[in-house]
């Protein structure tokens, strides 16, 4: 775990590349674009980026709009105002007629750190993965970021995909390939399964090494994409293993966990336990104070994963 | 080219056909909007049979004019105007709201041809077709937008977002036009929310606005001419109408907001519109 790149970094890095790719893809902001990092793609492709301004509503439905005209949208502005400020707009304009609109929201949970709670945006799983048809995406790292952006640039309809601020370790190879709706199991074992998404799939692989110190064997999986869920790689963990934790940067209320049970309860019901963010608000502070504040480090899932073996 | 560019008189008679459609279609789904689909139906009949290049042979053909209903709720005028312009046959719009039906309660684009953007809640549609717009300007499409908002709708905040980035970009493709009889669902909209001025809050954020008498289709022909006329700004025209209009029980009330006629209130409607049950 040598470098360390911010999820949104890689994004404007990967959309000015897809931008030169092909020309009918649009890119909007609502001036954000050097916190999202839309500004890489604006510098490359002046032509086809449009600042809406400090009206996230207008530039969603305005993405639908050039969408249903046959561009292919993406469009970014931070978590909180995406999906909680514009979510009728999404849910109606975008979602109901399956437009073809990238979500890319930055600065998603409490990695946001000093700006503190009302930018640190706890429940954009759970509203948009209520949405029929939206995909629904939280990569890890740069690399796998990279990847699923291109893919769901490939895809025809809404995704969602979360990016965080903060810089965060790159574990995964450049050639290592990514299928929305595939997790991918990151190191296998037999005792318990932690099924981890965005920044909590680093803190998982720091607890299965602490615990193999313990003689404990922890199978990780990294669940980039929360919808559609991959039913058959928490299946099979649910019967291979004693149970599962469930890691995510997120409220526990809708969220990966939610998702994961939801999953559980009706196929193999088994132990779980889920990290996230409880029925609270965060506050301001420094990204690993926050975390460390809040129960989600990975000293957190080795605790809950011996609490489950117990 | 599929302008129909039809006479005056004839406008008017579609105006006519379009209501009586509207009140059929209502009374048969058993709910609905009427106050809010009458007014609008000479601003229909001129779009449809007069002003805008489309085929409804070939719904996507590129050079189109597109149409977006940004007061969703009067879907049975667009509903109409579509059956009458030979989108569908009129009897497939007698299925309105009833479980199954292609002519949802409010614009489903993925199910009804000649829909060009799924609206319902309010303000969405404009700013919709601000993107519907830009990709005009992008590609160069020979086609110009329209909207239609309601009066009450114009309240949405969402719709002064859509108004700014209009004249921002330059929208010299896009025509909004407000349907103005003065009343929403809670009453007459200076009791509910004051809109007025229209056409200065317009200007103000950088349109041509022009004003027209919403039933007199020679009125609303020249304010459309005039709207195309613009270079470098987008225009509204803002058209006085009456809700309900055509039919006597219906004009000028809230009550008739959103609710069906009944078998005795049809035939009265379509007596007064010269139509048959």
């Amino acid at each position: 775990m040598a470098d360390k790149i911010a999820t949104r970094q890689a994004y404007g890095e990967i959309l000015a590349q897809l931008g030169t790719e092909n020309e009918n893809i649009v890119v909007l902001d609502a001036d954000l674009s050097g916190s999202t990092q839309t500004k890489v793609f604006a510098k490359a492709h002046p032509g086809r980026f449009f600042n809406i301004g400090i009206a996230e509503q207008n530039m969603y439905a305005i993405a639908a709009g050039l969408a249903v005209s046959g561009k292919t949208v993406f469009a970014s502005t931070f978590a909180m105002f995406a999906s909680g400020r514009a979510y009728e707009i999404i849910r109606n304009s975008i979602g109901y007629p399956h437009a073809n609109v990238k979500i890319c929201a930055t600065h998603a949970g409490l990695t946001v750190g000093e700006d503190g709670a009302s930018h640190q945006c706890n429940e954009d799983l759970a509203l948009m993965r209520a949405i029929p048809g939206m995909t629904v995406l939280n990569p890890a790292d740069s690399p796998s970021a990279k990847k699923l952006i291109r893919a769901a640039a490939e895809l025809d309809g809404p995704v969602y995909v979360r990016l965080g601020r903060a810089a965060v370790p790159v574990f995964y190879n450049d050639d290592q390939e990514f299928e929305i709706g595939k997790g991918v199991c990151l190191k296998d074992g037999s005792d318990c399964t932690v099924i981890a998404t965005g920044v909590m799939v680093a803190e998982a692989m720091e607890a299965a090494e602490k615990l193999a110190e313990e003689g404990i064997s922890l199978r990780v999986i990294d669940m980039h994409t929360i919808k559609p869920l991959d039913e058959e790689i928490i299946l099979k963990a649910a019967k291979e293993t004693k149970g599962i934790v469930t890691a995510e940067e997120h409220s526990v209320m809708g969220g990966l966990g939610s998702a994961v049970a939801e999953v559980t309860a009706k196929n193999c019901p088994v132990p779980m336990r889920m990290i996230g963010v409880q029925d609270v608000f965060g506050q301001s502070g420094k990204p690993a104070e926050l975390m460390a504040a809040y129960g989600l480090t990975a000293a957190d899932i080795a605790a809950a994963v011996k609490d489950l073996l117990k | 080219m599929t302008v129909l560019n039809e006479s005056y008189s004839q406008l008017e008679k579609r105006a006519n056909d379009i209501r009586q459609d509207i009140v059929r279609m209502l009374h048969a789904a058993g709910s609905g909007h009427p106050g809010g689909s009458l007014s609008a139906a000479e601003i229909a009949a001129v779009l449809f049979f007069k002003e805008m290049n489309l085929d409804p042979e070939n719904p996507k053909m590129p050079e189109r004019d597109k149409f977006v209903l940004s007061k969703g709720h009067a879907a049975p005028v667009l509903y109409a105007a579509l059956a009458e312009r030979g989108y569908f046959p009129k009897e497939d719009f007698m299925t309105l709201r009833k479980l199954g039906s292609k002519f949802q309660g409010h614009p489903d684009m993925k199910k009804v041809p000649g829909v060009e953007m799924s609206t319902g809640s309010l303000g969405q549609g404009i700013s919709a077709a601000v993107g519907i717009a830009l990709a005009g300007k992008l590609d160069n499409a020979p086609g110009r937008v329209y909207a239609l908002l309601g009066d009450g709708e114009i309240q949405e905040g969402i719709v002064w977002e859509a108004a700014m980035a209009a004249a921002h970009y330059k929208l010299d493709n896009l025509t909004a036009i407000v349907d103005w009889n003065g009343i929403q669902i809670d009453g007459r909209n200076e009791e509910v929310m004051t809109i007025t001025p229209i056409k200065e809050k317009f200007e103000s954020f950088g349109w041509a606005a022009f004003d027209a008498d919403g039933h007199d289709v020679k009125s609303i022909d020249e304010a459309l001419q005039k709207a195309k006329a613009v270079k470098g700004q987008p225009a509204v025209i803002v058209a006085k109408t009456i809700k309900g209009k055509g039919v006597s029980f219906m004009e000028d009330t809230n009550a008739w907001h959103g609710k069906a006629p009944n078998n005795d209130e049809l035939k009265q409607a379509l007596e007064e519109l010269g139509g048959e049950l």
